[in-house]
């Protein structure tokens, strides 16, 4: 019997805390695929955010520095600048590289930082218990958004890789989602895209994971899914917004 | 012997970094202290370093602990109100024991102040250099000679206890010109095994992270921390004392006012006052012994500051009522002069000395 599926070497033993249904744990798989087919495993530096994912280096077999909030690409720049030649990726969430992080976000971009980005948006704060975030959708309800999110108060949710794409630092940017198994393996394509652009040296690298979080949208995790088709997809549109290399670009 | 060149104080710290080993600086532009920005993004593209003028100083100092955790020398320099935005970075590298090196050109507050020189972040240098119980090494030069030595000591001491450590200049240091002498001393290595470097497949994942939500842990680890704390008190307190031996009267100065009182000490020397000077050259940790042991002999001691007393509460605390202790201080920008120090001197042994 040959083997057609097993769990990435890159990843621990230890259980996951994320939330049943929760879309974290198909992207760590996803991530860890990547740098194990790209065999860059052993040069590669996790900077890790805050928010649901700051614990991700229970899960990775991977040399990792804890960023304060918001501040990840500036860390993973000083690490970059440090060690040229090694894979240096972040791994934020809306709250820290759409709202406390924005300035460090827009100039790693703008500075064509040779960074690898995953950005998991889920339309809210999760690890604080379900607070409006940035890419909150119009009208949602969350523990501070309890009406709803108004657009006369709370303003309109940001949309990342279409506002990233306008920088000329920016090599790739995309938009993936991990509802589905075809949107799985999109995701999937994209995120070894964004880290094959950084052995190449091209610039910076974002791949913007649309992604469920139940726990804090009050769904059963399948209802969870149909709520991010239904209403996320239509707001932020998957797709390529920006890919110098296949513009030939480079 | 080395050469003697003259070198304004900001230049001469930032060309004694690079002599230093350091090849990462991460800097944003605030004055009095921008020539080091300006020296470094000159000297670092001809070396092979990296000079990178960040957004910001938030982005910068966490620039700094991104290059810290791959175990190169990395240093931001700012003045006070951009070192107010990097405390944030500085607890996250307390908690996360990476060695760095920060520089504070200091001008006066609160809020956006002034640009003339200060020694008002004295308290948040030593005290709350970031949240959380933690302290940073802080060096405070007096000369020029001494911008050009302490980088070395600094970044040495900073990565054997595994600690940010702080240059506490002021506007008069930064923007003064003086000779200096760079010795050819190579920067001593330390060795860097927690880096995070990748692990080549060779050795278990390496974790730069400050965040330990088992509180067990997290006390264990603040407590080792403070175990390293003690053995700095212990072993890497510097001062410069001079006429200390006969003294009545210590004053007790640090930086660019102890250049002031030096003057002002010299001169009641030749009027037969009994007074000698302390000068801390470690902020933190803070000579407290020495200061106990002179108290046993002085009668008065004197701290001068340009702030409205911050140091003298240490100085207070290390001599516990075994001699008077006494204060002046300038704020806002204004700098004592000597004539200023030695009438306080007067004043205070007046009845005393005829």
């Amino acid at each position: 019997m040959s083997v057609v599926y097993k769990k990435s070497p890159v990843l621990t033993d230890a259980p996951m805390h994320y939330c049943p249904g929760c879309g974290h744990g198909i992207i760590h798989k996803l991530v860890a695929e990547t740098l194990v087919e790209l065999d860059v495993v052993g040069k590669t530096i996790f900077v890790a955010s805050v928010g649901c994912s700051a614990l991700a280096y229970n899960y990775f077999k991977l040399d990792m520095v804890q960023s304060p909030h918001g501040r990840a690409l500036a860390v993973a720049t000083g690490v970059k600048r440090a060690l040229p030649n090694h894979v240096v990726f972040t791994y934020q969430g809306d709250g820290d590289l759409a709202a406390i992080g924005t300035a460090e976000t827009i100039h790693a971009a703008a500075r064509g930082e040779k960074l690898s980005v995953v950005f998991v948006n889920n339309a809210i704060y999760g690890m604080t218990g379900g607070q409006m975030a940035p890419t909150t959708m119009p009208g949602q309800v969350t523990q501070t958004s309890p009406y709803g999110r108004s657009t006369e108060t709370a303003g309109y949710p940001v949309r990342v890789c279409e506002m990233l794409a306008t920088l000329d630092g920016v090599a790739y940017a995309e938009r993936v989602a991990v509802d589905t198994v075809p949107h799985i393996r999109k995701a999937k394509a994209a995120i070894k895209k964004a880290f094959s652009n950084q052995l190449a040296g091209r610039g910076f690298s974002i791949v913007e994971v649309l992604s469920q979080c139940p726990t804090n949208w009050a769904l059963p995790p399948l209802q969870a899914i149909e709520w991010l088709k239904e209403n996320m997809i239509p707001y932020y549109p998957l797709g390529v917004f920006k890919d110098t290399a296949a513009e030939g670009g480079e | 012997m080395a050469e003697r060149v003259l070198m304004k104080g900001n230049e001469a710290l930032a060309e004694a970094a690079i002599q230093a080993g350091c090849r990462h600086f991460f800097g944003y532009p605030i004055t009095p202290q921008t020539e080091i920005n300006a020296y470094l993004s000159r000297r670092m593209p001809k070396i092979g370093g990296t000079y990178l003028q960040a957004e910001s100083e938030l982005a910068a100092v966490n620039m700094v602990m991104g290059a810290a955790s791959a175990g190169v020398r990395a240093m931001t320099s700012s003045s006070s109100p951009g070192i107010s935005l990097k405390t944030e970075g500085i607890s996250y590298m307390i908690g996360s024991d990476l060695p760095c090196l920060i520089v504070n050109v200091q001008r006066c507050g609160p809020g956006l102040g002034g640009i003339r020189p200060s020694q008002a972040d004295y308290n948040q240098a030593t005290k709350a250099p970031g949240h959380g119980d933690s302290h940073i090494l802080v060096f405070a030069p007096a000369t020029v000679q001494e911008m050009v030595d302490i980088p070395f000591k600094a970044f040495d001491l900073a990565e054997r206890y595994r600690m940010p450590a702080m240059i506490l200049a002021d506007g008069l240091l930064g923007q003064m010109m003086e000779p200096v002498v760079f010795t050819d001393e190579s920067a001593k290595q330390n060795e860097k095994p927690w880096a995070t470097t990748g692990h080549e497949n060779k050795r278990p994942p390496n974790f730069v992270t400050s965040l330990y939500l088992d509180p067990a842990i997290l006390e264990q680890k603040v407590t080792e921390r403070f175990a390293r704390y003690a053995e700095i008190e212990e072993n890497e307190v510097m001062t410069e004392g001079s006429y200390l031996e006969d003294a009545e009267l210590v004053v007790v100065a640090f930086g660019a006012t102890a250049r002031i009182c030096r003057g002002a000490v010299n001169q009641a020397r030749t009027m037969g006052m009994r007074v000698g000077l302390l000068r801390p050259v470690t902020l933190w940790p803070f000579p407290k012994k020495q200061l106990r042991q002179l108290a046993g002999t002085a009668k008065h001691v004197l701290t001068v500051e340009m702030n409205m007393g911050q140091m003298v509460n240490d100085v207070r605390l290390a001599v516990s009522g075994a001699a008077e202790v006494h204060f002046y201080g300038r704020a806002g920008g204004m700098v004592p002069t000597p004539q200023d120090v030695l009438a306080e001197m007067r004043r205070i042994l007046g009845g005393e000395q005829a």
